[in-house]
């Protein structure tokens, strides 16, 4: 399969965006200075992250991109060495995130990689319940010591503490360390967070993978359907909601918290109530720490906490009021989840006819499920948690880099990159030390202007699914699973190409995420704010959903995304809700209009659109 | 189990008092009545009982073709006309063989099976309100439709057959063709001795298909069990079977009966009843109906529902032939027609696709070596 040669599709710079690599990190440039580099990057298969990255990166929240480029690659390739695999590289173009998994050429070397592999990543999967715990405490201490972190305001005089004290250390010199101390925590958390993934992702393709030997035509659906029903934490935030929206109905203040979408007049309101102090109470029991959870992925500056946006979880508080008292079961059906689970893997088991088989599929099974509730939970702590407060930390640091004038908005702080923010701070306290201007003032906010306009054109930029040159066998597994390349997504992104016109597309195809039928109306949201408008049984279209979404899987009647496979959010919720979901269709978003009539066929991943 | 007589009161089909009967209905065999209704009678008895829909119907048993063929003195004379025969020498085989199946076909039934056989379709037609009923005539080897000995395809089937003397007419054809050339040559090089040959004859009402098909319960393409594989056109299931077109075809998941793949292909020819003949005859479907799926999907859930149950009750992957009838309501017109073990998947056999070892880890460190395909 042919794609286009990265080299050619950076070429074409789109006008006014010229120079945009200083944006970026170097090591992220497609080059053409280097022959070596340059023939590894032509012979290379490179495909659009588009599952963490629906749009271009800003400057500043490459961090993220960074920190797991580092930390998959260092557990593939250097801690378990996984014989054939080394890590995934990255390049960009035009803000937008190209990867490609490494393999392992030479055979001998594969081969003398299988006794480490076998010790170390043997060692995990054997004591995995036992180190996970270690792990959330290392988590939550991480966590713990980011919320205690200090970003210093720099006074005209410092504190006479100081002095007395005898500290010896200015506020100056504190911003200085306490941003990288910030910045550190941020890259340490992302080490935690592989150190179980690759494992946990690998135990769960190579079930899937041993199922379809078995049974060429199983669906990945029920693949992942034989895990479903473990409790995870991911649901937790949507269970506070029910359990706030169940005590209010106690206390008798449901009118109240119903009273208005706004929660700032909402909480003026029930301020006033002595049940309504107590209600409060609960809430703020309930929100630390489950509304960290962010109403994105979290992986970017625009997604902020519940906490932050208090107006959301309201709306899920009130949704829920609603259903209770028209008498709706409002709990996720878990035991009946639970009961056609273990429904289905004992028909497939029994399916089985060979005694060794039977074994095997009982121990990848149970391996699957050992590690099912890190794959899951690893993203509350991370993305949602760890990453709500650290949005908060950075912006402290802008609204002191706004403070001395270095930057005009809080949010201009996105546009610079973490170690250019570094150089802003040591100007900043440099001029504050010395009682000067700090050279920023006149160089900064140009540059980001210029930023702001690149970003724009970036936004509208089309990144090509796939660049390079396609690849014979994959064997990293989140390429597999995560990612989803398989022989069936290379056909179709390199069909959707040559897509002219969006609207004369009546089917969309996508990963069967969750199996049954329905036909409904669309209503596309883009953000987790706009799922008030939805109304029951609509279809829900959207670029991806995360836990803060939960809500909104009480009103639809199908969800369909443009990212993800099916370990994502939305197909994992749907499958215990029971309703059909079609995940990672590339352009739903794009294509469908809110409004529109749908056919979702959740058990085959395909979109329908009557037009 | 009730008797005949138990089941639809006296017939003359009781007219032997001992040994085994003449005549049965279908719902009276079951999978051990092989030797005297053979495979595909005993199959269809099977099925009744296991509770699935099957087109009603009664059996010529082995033990009424033996008495024919002893009281009409014809295995005398098929004897001497096949004593000499050189199964080599092909021209002399097929003047044989048509002399034999002249005889077998001219020659009467005694009065009193031939009472028995007209009572039986009498009744067979009170059962199913038509008049005339129309049936299919098939033969039942005692050696057909079994794994790993298919004589499929050397014996008859007469579809659409209406009145007792075509009925009796047709029983005679379907005896005869136990003695085509192909036959006797295949015997006689298997070294399967004439004496043992026993067939019986089945008369079934015929399904009204509108559409009509075959199901595998594992997947022919790559012996999947955990799919059921159906193929459908409209009208009879010949069209089906015959591959003179290429059927509709549906992939259902046999765990939850959702269905997986479908592909709709357009379907130039189906069988269906000439009115003015009422003989089965291909005509050219309707170009606007060429491309609409044949089954709905309730229907193919059903279906598939029932093959899985069909499976369950033999214990093992099965070929079945099915119709929706177009004279009843939907819920009760879906009909098995025929239902066989699978033959091709159930005798090869599969290496195991565990890892040596069997641990998660040993499967894992296999899988990341060999890798996936792409491309």
């Amino acid at each position: 399969m042919k794609f286009p040669v990265p080299h050619d599709v950076k070429a074409k710079t789109i006008p006014g965006t010229e120079g945009w690599e200083r944006m970026y990190p170097y090591q992220y440039q497609f080059v053409t200075d280097d022959p070596v580099r340059n023939q590894y990057e032509k012979e290379t298969f490179w495909f659009y992250d588009g599952l963490h990255y629906p749009e271009p990166l800003y400057p500043f929240d490459t961090i993220w991109d960074e920190a797991w480029f580092l930390a998959l690659s260092q557990y593939n390739n250097r801690i378990f060495m996984v014989p054939p695999v080394r890590g995934v590289d990255h390049r960009m173009i035009n803000g937008y995130v190209y990867i490609s998994p490494v393999p392992v050429k030479n055979p001998e070397e594969i081969g003398s990689r299988v006794p480490h592999f076998m010790e170390r990543a043997g060692h995990y999967y054997k004591n995995w319940d036992a180190l996970e715990a270690k792990w959330k405490v290392k988590m939550e201490a991480t966590i713990r010591e980011l919320e205690a972190l200090q970003i210093p305001r720099l006074a005209d005089m410092e504190d006479l503490s100081v002095v007395t004290d005898a500290i010896g250390e200015s506020k100056g010199y504190h911003l200085l360390k306490n941003y990288d101390d910030l910045i550190n925590l941020g890259i340490k958390c992302w080490q935690y967070h592989f150190e179980f993934l690759n494992l946990g992702y690998a135990a769960y393709v190579f079930f899937l993978d041993f199922a379809q030997k078995l049974f060429p035509s199983i669906p990945a659906q029920r693949v992942t359907q034989m895990i479903s029903g473990i409790d995870v934490i991911m649901y937790q935030p949507d269970e506070e909601l029910k359990k706030l929206a169940k005590k209010a109905i106690e206390l008798g203040v449901d009118q109240a918290v119903s009273f208005s979408p706004e929660w700032t007049v909402v909480e003026a309101a029930l301020k006033k109530l002595p049940k309504g102090i107590e209600w409060l109470t609960s809430l703020n029991l309930s929100r630390e720490p489950w509304f960290q959870v962010s109403t994105g992925t979290g992986w970017f500056h625009h997604d902020r906490s519940w906490n932050d946006q208090m107006n959301v979880p309201l709306s899920g508080i009130q949704t829920y009021i609603e259903k209770i008292k028209q008498g709706v079961n409002i709990e996720r059906p878990t035991e009946k989840v639970r009961a056609e689970r273990d429904r289905i893997t004992k028909e497939y088991r029994d399916l089985i006819e060979k005694d060794e088989d039977r074994k095997q599929f009982d121990e990848l099974l149970g391996c699957a499920k050992t590690v099912f509730p890190y794959v899951e939970n690893h993203l509350f702590y991370v993305e949602h948690w760890f990453h709500s407060v650290f949005w908060n930390k950075m912006r402290d640091v802008a609204a002191i880099m706004k403070e001395h004038g270095v930057i005009r908005e809080i949010d201009d702080i996105w546009l610079l990159r973490r170690d250019e923010i570094k150089q802003a701070l040591w100007d900043v306290v440099t001029a504050w030390a010395t009682g000067v201007t700090p050279r920023g003032t006149q160089t900064w906010p140009k540059e980001i202007e210029w930023r702001k306009g690149v970003m724009q054109k970036f936004k509208e930029w089309n990144a090509p699914p796939a660049i390079g040159t396609a690849p014979e066998v994959i064997q990293e597994p989140f390429t597999i699973v995560l990612w989803g390349v398989t022989n069936k997504s290379l056909a179709d992104w390199a069909a959707v190409q040559e897509v002219k016109d969006p609207d004369t597309i009546t089917e969309l195809k996508g990963f069967a995420g969750s199996p049954g039928v329905i036909e409904g109306l669309a209503r596309v949201c883009r953000t987790v704010s706009e799922v008030g408008q939805l109304k029951q049984g609509e279809i829900l279209v959207a670029p991806t959903t995360s836990p803060s979404w939960a809500p909104a899987f009480a009103k639809i009647g199908a969800c369909i995304t443009d990212v993800g496979g099916v370990m994502s959010h939305a197909a994992i919720v749907c499958r215990e809700y029971g309703m059909p979901a079609v995940v990672g269709t590339g352009h739903a978003t794009k294509i469908i209009r809110t409004g529109m009539k749908l056919r979702v066929d959740g058990s085959t991943g395909a979109v329908t659109i009557a037009r | 189990m009730g008797s005949v007589t138990d089941a639809f009161g006296a017939g003359p089909a009781d007219r032997m008092s001992a040994g085994p009967p003449e005549l049965c209905w279908f719902e009276e065999c079951r999978k051990e009545s092989v030797p005297l209704v053979g495979g595909k009678c005993s199959s269809l008895g099977e099925l009744i009982n296991a509770g699935v829909r099957v087109p009603p119907g009664f059996a010529l048993t082995t033990e009424g073709y033996r008495r024919f063929m002893a009281e009409t003195g014809m295995d005398r004379a098929v004897r001497s006309l096949l004593r000499d025969v050189d199964v080599a020498d092909l021209d002399a085989l097929e003047r044989s063989s048509a002399q034999i199946r002249a005889r077998i076909e001219s020659q009467d039934f005694s009065t009193e099976l031939e009472d028995g056989i007209a009572e039986c379709y009498r009744k067979l037609g009170v059962r199913c309100c038509i008049p005339a009923l129309p049936v299919a005539v098939r033969s039942s080897a005692t050696t057909e439709d079994l794994p790993g000995a298919s004589f499929a395809g050397q014996q008859d089937t007469f579809l659409w057959i209406r009145g007792v003397d075509d009925v009796l007419c047709h029983m005679r054809r379907c005896i005869s063709s136990l003695y085509t050339g192909r036959a006797i040559a295949y015997r006689a090089n298997r070294g399967f001795g004439e004496a043992q040959l026993a067939i019986s004859v089945g008369v079934q009402k015929m399904a009204n298909s509108f559409t009509a098909g075959v199901m595998f319960t594992l997947h022919p393409g790559n012996g999947d069990r955990s799919v059921i594989v159906i193929d459908s056109n409209f009208g009879f299931g010949e069209s089906v079977v015959s591959g003179e077109v290429t059927p509709d075809h549906f992939v259902v998941n046999k765990i939850t009966l959702d269905i997986i793949d479908r592909k709709i292909s357009q379907k130039e020819l189906c069988y269906t009843v000439d009115p003015v003949t009422q003989t089965s005859r291909a005509m050219e479907v309707p170009f606007e109906r060429q491309r609409v799926q044949s089954l709905i999907d309730d229907e193919i859930t059903e279906l598939a529902w029932m093959g899985k149950q069909i499976e369950k009750h033999y214990g093992c992957p099965m070929d079945i032939e099915w119709a929706v009838d177009k004279d009843l309501p939907a819920g009760g017109n879906i009909f098995i027609l025929q239902a066989r073990p699978e033959t091709v998947w159930s005798a090869k056999r599969q290496a195991a696709a565990a890892a040596g070892g069997g641990s998660a880890m040993d499967y894992i460190l296999s899988g990341f070596l060999s890798g996936k395909k792409v491309g």
